[in-house]
């Protein structure tokens, strides 16, 4: 049975190779994206924890600033 | 309308959103692999070389959606100036392009067997080719272009002139002698393809979809909170 699925009647190489290129490239894209997203994410932080306490609070105001430290350290501060 | 679309309220749906949409897509993925290489049958004619059709359509199918959704929204673009599509279509073009790479090379893969080589300039395959170079022209255009605006306005020009070739892509089977067989899967009319085959194939275009969703959401995230660092620089 699993010598039937490796094999594939001989096509084994190229059915599993095209399987495994796309799984491949799938986890290639999502981490470089996961990457850049906490990248972001990141630079958002150090640059919240440096702004004035004044702006910090204005900045809490703002529904969309709210969301991205609802993903950051920042918020369990 | 088109304000209704907020970037906000967007980003607000987007973060609840990723992680359920990463669970459904590992399961769908998890039956669909199941189903594509042990479930389904081989073919009479191709054998186990078949099942590369349900990386391969999946594959080919999304990439032509995504860049016809940007194609669209580019013309949007350019009428109505909306900042926030040009968002949208810069987070779809990574996705758009990888699916269409994975087109081309499972293509590959697939032709060796059945036609007994890698590559032919056959029309389906060399506008398949052409559009991974209009994704890659959209996509660099955002990275070489420093000027927004000039960026969005170039941008949104490759994406309409890319659509011109999404049409010879769906015919070039019936316009032309192709080595590509005309398609087994059809919404206006009967679909020729078994169903034990239709099923696998069905359940990975979803996989593949769902993912493609993803990739959208994370990049778009992305790109929002880019936007707001910038804000915060201004504060």
């Amino acid at each position: 049975m699993i010598n039937e699925i490796l094999l594939m009647n001989g096509y084994g190489v190229y059915v599993w190779s095209s399987f495994v290129f796309t799984l491949s490239i799938f986890g290639i894209l999502y981490s470089v994206i996961k990457l850049q997203l906490a990248k972001e994410q990141k630079k958002f932080e150090m640059k919240f924890r440096n702004l004035a306490s004044e702006k910090i609070e204005f900045a809490k105001k703002q529904e969309t600033f709210r969301e991205i430290l609802a993903n950051t350290s920042v918020s369990k501060i | 309308m088109l304000n209704n679309i907020n970037p906000t309220r967007i980003f607000f749906i987007i973060n609840r959103l990723q992680k359920y949409i990463l669970i459904l897509f590992l399961v769908v993925l998890v039956i669909g692999l199941l189903e594509a290489l042990v479930f389904s049958p081989e073919d009479y004619k191709q054998s186990d070389s078949v099942r590369i059709m349900y990386v391969h359509v999946p594959a080919a199918w999304i990439s032509l959606g995504i860049f016809s959704i940007i194609s669209i929204l580019s013309f949007v673009i350019l009428i109505f100036k909306n900042k926030n599509f040009s968002l949208i279509t810069k987070s779809l073009a990574p996705s758009g392009f990888v699916f269409n790479i994975i087109a081309l090379v499972t293509g590959s893969i697939w032709g060796k067997p059945t036609w007994g080589t890698w590559w032919a300039w056959d029309a389906r395959i060399t506008s398949m080719l052409l559009l991974a170079v209009f994704y890659l022209m959209f996509i660099l255009s955002w990275r070489i272009i420093d000027q927004n605006d000039k960026a969005i306005k170039v941008s949104s020009i490759i994406a309409i002139l890319g659509l011109i070739n999404v049409p010879i892509i769906k015919f070039s089977v019936d316009w032309w002698s192709t080595l590509h067989q005309p398609s087994s899967v059809n919404l206006l009319e009967e679909t020729t393809i078994h169903s034990s085959m239709l099923l696998p194939l069905s359940l990975m275009t979803a996989a593949f979809a769902l993912f493609s969703v993803l990739i959208f959401l994370m990049k778009y995230n992305t790109e929002l909170i880019k936007i707001k660092n910038k804000g915060l620089d201004r504060l």
